[in-house]
């Protein structure tokens, strides 16, 4: 399976607040209250780093969850995410990743 | 400080709205009469206008300027053009000069006021949003919800010791880090203009009629998702979602939310304090 690279898109407002993460597309105005494990993987997508070693270093390793229905939860993630424009992927690396920063 | 200069002064309405003042010039004077009687008691002084719109207004024997009821409010070369079947306009926040071509109905000035303010309250932390709001002991309130939540509702059961500020679009200002809630002219099924005072923030309520009256608690991230459906942005420029994503979440920081449950009788502000 080819492997995926996500980024933060600049077309975003997010704010961590309470311990969740709300993240709303510029674009359309569709808003995402995130989980911790959402959170995590929100956090991690820095363009360069491969989905699957963030599903293995963060998700699996904090969270304790068996790494096939991580993956498989984080791909869905970032599938709706990436929908609405909220998170860019490639299958290569970004050159210059168009970072929000995390709040 | 003003924008005016006194030749045109005579030709102008100033619509003077949580104590940002609009100069509207317009030579026909039977429309200047219509927008001072309709926004009566929001009118103010030329001294203190801090934008200035010159508004033309096109004959009735005219075509309209399109059937499109679809509002268009976007920023180019920097400046604000509005669009919709009844008006055509546009907006330059840095000159903070204007131009409306319009028909005589009253609802194209009333929207051109609300996209303006808006745009300008977004620059400062504020925002319009879809809520009826009162001042009571000194302090505002604020009962937000969509159409059919009970705004109307909760505007017609106010003691009288309840100074109804708007039972349709609320104006929060802010101050430094405090809000306050300013009257505004925009009626809602009440028909009634608002007053033209503001006090600061006490609470903000989301209205849900129910079978009771108490106040619940809401989540901050519930609260914010809440507000920002019922906050008017006119315009879906990704800058000014930001500015008022942001304003929504300072505002949190800083104003009590609740969820209001109430029934249709005048004891619910029995526990508005």
């Amino acid at each position: 399976m080819a492997e995926k690279y996500i980024a933060r898109s600049t077309a975003i407002a997010a704010r961590m607040l309470g311990g969740e993460m709300m993240v709303m597309s510029a674009a359309d105005s569709t808003f995402f209250t995130l989980n911790e494990v959402a959170t995590v993987i929100w956090q991690a997508a820095d363009g360069r780093t491969p989905l699957s070693e963030i599903v293995a270093g963060k998700i699996c390793h904090e969270f304790e969850v068996e790494a096939e229905r991580a993956q498989h939860g984080a791909e869905r993630f970032v599938d709706e995410l990436s929908q609405h424009g909220i998170l860019l992927v490639s299958d290569r690396p970004f050159d210059s990743p168009p970072f929000a920063e995390t709040p | 400080m003003s924008v005016m200069t006194a030749s045109v002064a005579a030709d102008s309405v100033f619509i003077e709205i949580g104590e940002i003042s609009l100069a509207l010039h317009v030579q026909d004077s039977s429309f200047r009469r219509m927008v001072e009687d309709r926004y009566s008691g929001f009118v103010g002084s030329s001294r203190d206008s801090q934008c200035e719109f010159e508004i033309d207004l096109y004959d009735s024997s005219e075509p309209v300027l399109t059937d499109d009821d679809q509002l268009e409010v976007k920023l180019e070369a920097g400046e604000w053009l509005l669009k919709r079947g009844d008006f055509r306009g546009r907006w330059n926040p840095r000159t903070k000069r204007g131009h409306i071509r319009q028909s005589r109905n009253p609802y194209a000035i009333d929207s051109v006021l609300r996209i303006v303010h808006s745009l300008i309250l977004a620059k400062q932390g504020g925002f319009l949003v879809h809520a009826a709001s009162a001042i009571r002991r000194d302090k505002a309130f604020i009962f937000s919800g969509v159409s059919g939540a009970g705004k109307t509702t909760i505007s017609r059961l106010a003691p009288p010791d309840v100074t109804l500020l708007t039972d349709e679009i609320s104006y929060v200002r802010r101050e430094g880090n405090r809000y306050f809630a300013c009257g505004t002219p925009f009626a809602g099924e009440l028909a009634r203009v608002g007053a033209n005072q503001s006090a600061p923030l006490g609470a903000l309520f989301f209205l849900e009629k129910g079978l009771r009256n108490s106040i619940e608690p809401i989540g901050p991230t519930e609260a914010i998702q809440r507000l920002m459906r019922n906050i008017l942005f006119f315009a879906h420029d990704p800058e000014l979602v930001k500015l008022v994503f942001q304003s929504a979440c300072e505002f949190a920081s800083v104003v009590p939310m609740h969820r209001l449950i109430f029934v249709p009788d005048q004891r619910v502000w029995d526990i508005i304090r």
